[in-house]
């Protein structure tokens, strides 16, 4: 292969890189504003404080 | 490994598989301690077979006796009180290290034994850093992670007798590994300084703790993985990718202690400090920011700040951290476009560090005079407020001109330590205060009064230790590259370690009454263990909660 020289690696591995960060940055952001998971998220949110009152966990 | 169906109905298959294992593992070791003609070698092997036999004794009786049938409607806390000890008990082991390694720096000739090797600084500041972050650090976290991920999951941890494994494994690596450095077993990578037979050892450890967790988190009655399992997760699979990455090498012998790195040159310096810097990236902040966003909710009584702002936080952080490697290595070998990326993300860190303090010290909001009453959320408080300087003084020192001062010099170690003491020291002691009470069922703790006493003079001795080593390291740093207008250096490294000498007497002291906070906390958690229980059991998972500790 005599076109994959140094430069051409590292311009697919900058320009991939930043593409890739770039859209899993952006998913994490919309996962966490998605509207749908308002709900689920003011659930989680207090979590901890509910834990141990649950009483329908039976293994 | 060998997958036998358990011979006897009686016993638990999971402690038969672990006691055939052992027993392997015993005789593997008896072969090798036998036919080795490396001292060192043989006694690691020695260790290892003492561990594999009081292993095998207390196997038999627990399974004949049947305690090692698990009870699948209540929750596995009986190794996470094992872990609480540990932690407490390692603490003050790798503190007392610290403290005198700290005295040898400030006297020099303290303890010194020119013809034998095992009390010189050289071996036990390994004890003390492997000491501190992962027997110490280490053990509080398998220990919350264990304790976290039932409650967040509401489910039993998985495993059966495994999770007893992952402990005892772990202090067996601790052993190991303290020893060895001691005996003068080291590969000289930082912070990763057991050879090639303790990183299998830890190895096996690793997957069968990933293992548990990943079971705990698949049996889960919750929908959601809350987020302090996202930490703990991303801690428990980088920690093991790091470690077997950056310690990939070739025994010189199969019962010889010592082996050569794969890597050589540069590439084992930007391995090592990936591996390094993460190690602080992973081990140091992402696990114990899963204790912040569990324990502090859980203290204060008040949700999540940002239950948003927290997945930010985690995927933001755990992309820019592995990047930042090569902040370690400036003005060296490594190519000038590999120190300018790993200082552009470690200034990047600042967003995601910053966002997560916030959101930490926000979810105080609304119980702000807990502050006043409560000094185990003060302690957690502070930590965050730490967590926050630290991630704020490193991206500083991560800029090349900076760098250029700070490298080397106790700048660098005062910043590790307001890391260390500071927020990952107190988040675990607010952690382990909180815990203590839940786990043996008792009202409270047993004296709030001590806690704040714990509380006043481990922050009084972080403040006396950072402020000497900035001090110190911004004065040396101005030495070394001090010039007489003929062009020469103007001091010899000898003046400038003998004009720190009052500043290393000064971190002594500050480390000294750290340790004391930690004697302290020893003593008032093992004063609640002793108190009378509270009335009902809570250890069911269908239980009443457990009393959450009346801040008085």
């Amino acid at each position: 292969m005599s076109d994959l020289t140094y430069e051409t690696v590292a311009r697919f591995a900058q320009q991939g890189g930043l593409i890739y960060f770039g859209l899993i940055f952006a998913g994490g952001v919309l996962y966490a504003l998605w509207p749908r998971n308002r709900e689920a998220f003011q659930r989680l949110a207090s979590l901890p404080l509910q834990d141990d009152e649950d009483p329908d966990v039976q293994a | 490994m060998t997958s036998l169906p358990a011979p006897q109905s009686g016993a638990p298959r999971d402690a038969v598989l672990l006691f055939i294992t052992t027993g392997i593992c015993a005789f593997a070791a008896l072969l090798a301690t036998a036919f080795t003609e490396d001292p060192l070698f043989r006694l690691q092997g020695w260790i290892f077979l003492i561990a594999f036999l009081i292993a095998l004794s207390v196997m038999t009786i627990a399974i004949n006796s049947g305690r090692l049938r698990s009870r699948p409607d209540r929750y596995a806390d009986g190794v996470v009180r094992a872990g609480v000890i540990a932690t407490m008990f390692w603490a003050i082991v790798g503190m007392t290290a610290g403290v005198f390694i700290a005295a040898q720096l400030s006297w020099p000739d303290l303890l010194y034994f020119p013809e034998h090797g095992w009390l010189n600084f050289g071996r036990l500041r390994p004890l003390h850093t492997s000491g501190v972050i992962f027997a110490f650090g280490g053990n509080a976290l398998i220990a919350t992670s264990f304790y976290v991920v039932q409650r967040t999951c509401r489910a039993r941890l998985a495993g059966g007798v495994w999770p007893w494994f992952v402990f005892w494994g772990y202090q067996l690596f601790i052993v190991l590994a303290a020893v060895g450095y001691v005996a003068g077993i080291t590969q000289s990578k930082e912070y990763a300084e057991p050879e090639w037979l303790v990183d299998l050892w830890l190895t096996l450890v690793w997957v069968a703790y990933l293992l548990v967790f990943l079971g705990t988190l698949w049996k889960r009655k919750e929908p959601h993985i809350y987020v302090a399992n996202w930490f703990y997760l991303a801690f428990i699979v980088t920690i093991a990718l790091l470690h077997i990455v950056n310690n990939l090498a070739v025994p010189v012998g199969p019962l010889n202690s010592r082996s050569y790195s794969l890597f050589g040159g540069v590439q084992d310096a930007l391995l090592q400090w990936w591996y390094g810097h993460n190690a602080v990236g992973f081990f140091l902040t992402a696990g114990f920011l899963a204790m912040m966003y569990y324990f502090v909710p859980k203290r204060a009584e008040r949700p999540v700040y940002s239950y948003r702002l927290s997945i930010v936080h985690f995927w933001s952080l755990i992309f820019i951290y592995i990047w930042a490697g090569p902040h370690h290595l400036h003005y060296t070998a490594l190519p000038q476009w590999a120190q300018t990326l790993g200082m552009t993300f470690s200034i990047m860190l600042w967003m995601p560090s910053w966002g997560g303090m916030i959101n930490g010290l926000m979810t105080l909001s609304g119980a702000w005079d807990k502050l006043r009453t409560d000094p185990v959320i003060r302690m957690m408080a502070v930590a965050i407020a730490f967590y926050g300087m630290a991630t704020f003084e490193g991206p500083l020192m991560s800029i090349r001109e900076v760098n250029a001062l700070s490298h080397y010099t106790d700048w660098t170690i005062g910043h590790v330590h307001s890391g260390a003491l500071g927020w990952v020291g107190f988040i675990t002691f607010g952690a382990v205060y909180c815990m203590v009470p839940w786990l043996w069922k008792k009202d409270g703790l047993y004296s709030l009064k001590l806690a704040e006493w714990h509380f006043w003079i481990a922050t009084l001795g972080i403040l006396l230790y950072i402020c000497a080593m900035w001090v110190s390291g911004i004065m040396e740093g101005l030495m070394w590259r001090e010039y007489t207008p003929q062009g020469f250096l103007a001091n010899s490294f000898v003046e400038t370690v003998a004009a720190k000498h009052i500043e290393n007497v000064i971190r002594t002291l500050g480390g000294a009454m750290f340790l004391a906070g930690a004697v302290i906390m020893s003593y008032n958690l093992w004063r609640t263990i002793r108190m009378p229980s509270s009335a009902p059991s809570a250890q069911s998972l269908s239980g009443p909660a457990p009393a959450l500790v009346a801040a008085q």
